[in-house]
């Protein structure tokens, strides 16, 4: 028996500033699954996560995105990650001034009282810190400063994970989590996501590269380009682009 | 008819009232500020250095003085906790424009060290006070003029040569009047050649349905070598008025911090005047505010460089939600001869919604090659990817926002040397940024 539906993306159009970039995206994943999207700058990649996580400068037009039953769109930014979505950033944004410590104290809390739940003391929640730093084997040092303020690279997307292991995400999607990372740094997160992949949860990786795939095997491949969909295949598919580029794609597209 | 002229006459009618309930120090300056005031009107919005904010209009109602100082019933203890907590202060009062001592009573306070009424004060030693009293606030400012005119006590500290105040000193200004009323207050802090004291101060008004002014002149003068830092938090109503005009003088090597924090008001303007005429003096001028409703918030700041190696930083920021207004005009002067100086200043200010309004002035004027100087000013909204990158994260929009609004303002509470206080700030901005009003009996300085 397949797995249960966790996601599923019908006909999805989205614009920013008037520019239509999603243009029919169809997508289903199930629990336990690991997609990776693949294609060339500017195919819309970047926008299918932000539209998904719910960034209010883009707008959708059409489609619909059910996530185990509720239809995403109609959620708030916060709703959606309470439902378990989680985007790690390709950029992750330095936000002077909130230490990392409150600013994942009210994650956590929020989550909790989204689910009618008790604030975790406080003893509970440095234990749940600690814990969840060993994940990407992040310094104690870091979380006592403002949120990726005067982060390294890898120290950035090494903080994404270790909220995503906080958190607990039902779907995690990871945006260019590769890029600006050197090869140690790549393993440790790899890791880190591994660890937390369960047969109930499931991860899309966005990435250019083959690269992350070789640590993150995915079940799935999908190429977008010009906005949709317009190729998918087993981990094949990315050995393919990887030793092909993405003309030929183009070609048979344009 | 200029707004003026009720003063003018309230002078006129009753200035021997005013003496016979005031002392000869100042009393003395009256008549000089009488004429000093001749055929002046108060600033409009709009005149120079009040682009604005209107002086005319916030001195317009029909305020009453209590000129023959009648006892005007308040319970301190019932309705004013202010013990703030992990803060340690002396603590005295200002009921209006009337000193009543609290804790911080003569026996607490080190051998030589005044602090108390004005008028009192200045009648037991009328030499020293004299000799500093209305010296630094110029008769040329409108409004220093009508304070000057119409005082009748107010608050002095003095603290005698190489003496170190360990405690923190803590003066509560309170509305608490049945009508209008305006009170003209006065402070005069004189340190001497190495004294060391800091001052907090909290301005709170009782009853939030009462329309009150409050007329403020501080003269600072900081000796030789003196440290004074004067932390100074407004949490006023929406129909409390303030027109507040500091002077300060620093002699060499001396050190004075100025922290003014507007947290509630109804209309305020803060004009700082700082004198750096001693060598290797250094001043911090620090503002915060945070505006909501109608609220308006004015903040002038002069700060003038005589002499060489002084150093001064100047840091204000604005938090304007709703429709609320917000004003600085901020000036460094570096005067011929004052070389190696270094004078900084910034202007940082947030709009929290789509009609709040900031109207922001940096000037420097520099006539003195070798000096280190800078202005800058920002004006801008909450940082928009900050804000989905916390709500990606779970965070409620309005808790992300009053973060990132909390975290705007570190910068400005990391500069209190009070220990304890910082931490009060911090939970008050908190506060004040998750829309509580705090008027005295929830005083925020209180449990």
């Amino acid at each position: 028996m397949e797995n249960k539906i966790l996601l599923d993306v019908k006909n999805l159009h989205a614009s920013i500033d008037g520019k239509e970039i999603l243009k029919g995206i169809n997508l289903q994943v199930r629990e336990g699954e690991v997609h990776a999207i693949m294609g060339p700058n500017g195919s819309g990649k970047s926008t299918l996560s932000m539209v998904l996580a719910g960034a209010p400068a883009y707008s959708v037009s059409e489609g619909s995105a059910m996530f185990h039953g509720k239809e995403l769109l109609e959620l708030s930014p916060e709703d959606r990650s309470h439902e378990g979505l989680f985007l790690s950033f390709q950029y992750p944004v330095e936000i002077p001034g909130v230490s990392m410590v409150n600013f994942m104290r009210a994650a956590v809390n929020e989550k909790r009282k989204y689910f009618n739940e008790q604030p975790l003391s406080a003893s509970d929640f440095l234990k749940l810190m600690r814990q969840k730093r060993a994940i990407v084997e992040l310094d104690n040092k870091l979380a006592s400063r403002s949120v990726n303020e005067g982060f390294s690279g890898g120290e950035k997307k090494r903080n994404e994970i270790f909220q995503m292991a906080v958190l607990e995400p039902r779907l995690s999607i990871l945006d260019e989590t590769d890029s600006g990372l050197d090869i140690d740094a790549l393993r440790i997160v790899a890791g880190g996501v591994n660890k937390l992949k369960s047969d109930k949860n499931a991860t899309i990786v966005i990435t250019h590269y083959q690269r992350l795939l070789d640590y993150i095997k995915p079940d799935f491949v999908h190429v977008l380009y010009k906005g949709r969909i317009v190729m998918t295949g087993g981990p094949e598919l990315a050995l393919e682009l990887e030793e092909k580029g993405y003309d030929w794609i183009k070609e048979s597209n344009d | 008819m200029s707004s003026i002229t009720q003063y003018i006459d309230i002078y006129r009618d009753n200035a021997k009232a005013l003496d016979d309930n005031s002392a000869p120090v100042l009393n003395g300056l009256r008549h000089k500020a009488f004429q000093a005031l001749d055929s002046k009107e108060l600033p409009r919005r709009g005149d120079e250095g009040y682009e604005k904010t209107s002086l005319e209009d916030m001195f317009a109602p029909d305020f009453g003085l209590n000129i023959f100082r009648l006892d005007i019933p308040v319970d301190i203890a019932h309705t004013f906790k202010c013990d703030v907590p992990r803060v340690s202060t002396l603590m005295s009062y200002v009921i209006n424009d009337k000193f009543v001592a609290g804790t911080a009573t003569p026996d607490r306070l080190p051998e030589g060290v005044i602090f108390g009424s004005l008028a009192h004060e200045s009648a037991a030693h009328p030499e020293l006070i004299g000799k500093y009293y209305g010296t630094l606030a110029s008769l040329d400012s409108v409004p220093t003029a009508l304070n000057t005119l119409l005082v009748q006590d107010g608050v002095v500290l003095y603290v005698p040569r190489g003496v170190k105040l360990e405690k923190p000193l803590q003066l509560v200004n309170i509305f608490s009047s049945p009508t209008p009323l305006m009170a003209v207050r006065r402070v005069l802090i004189v340190l001497e050649e190495d004294a060391k004291a800091q001052l907090l101060i909290c301005d709170h008004t009782q009853d939030g349905e009462r329309r009150y002014m409050s007329s403020q002149v501080v003269e600072i003068f900081a000796g030789r070598n003196a440290s004074l830092d004067i932390y100074d938090i407004e949490e006023s109503s929406p129909l409390t008025s303030r027109c507040s005009q500091l002077y300060a003088r620093q002699d060499e090597g001396s050190n004075l911090v100025v922290n003014g924090t507007t947290l509630a008001c109804g209309s305020t303007r803060n004009d700082y005047h700082i004198s750096i005429e001693g060598r290797h003096a250094s001043s911090f001028l620090g503002g915060m505010a945070i505006a909501s409703g109608h609220q308006h918030i004015d903040n002038d700041s002069c700060v003038n460089h005589h002499t060489t190696d002084g150093h001064s930083r100047q840091m204000f920021k604005y938090i304007l939600d709703d429709e609320a207004t917000g004003a600085f005009e901020g000036g460094i002067t570096v005067f011929p001869g004052a070389d190696r100086t270094e004078a900084y200043q910034s202007n940082k200010n947030i709009l929290a919604s789509p009609v709040a309004k900031m109207h922001t002035k940096p000037q420097l004027l520099i006539y003195c090659d070798d000096v280190k100087c800078s202005h800058g000013a920002t004006t801008g909204q909450l940082d928009q990817n900050a804000l989905f990158y916390m709500r990606q994260r779970g965070i409620s929009e309005k808790t992300a926002r009053t973060m990132l609004m909390q975290a705007f303002m570190a910068d400005v509470i990391d500069t209190v040397n009070i220990e304890g206080l910082a931490d009060r700030l911090r939970h008050l901005v908190e506060k004040r940024l998750h829309g509580q009003a705090s008027f005295c009996s929830d005083c925020a300085l209180s449990k």
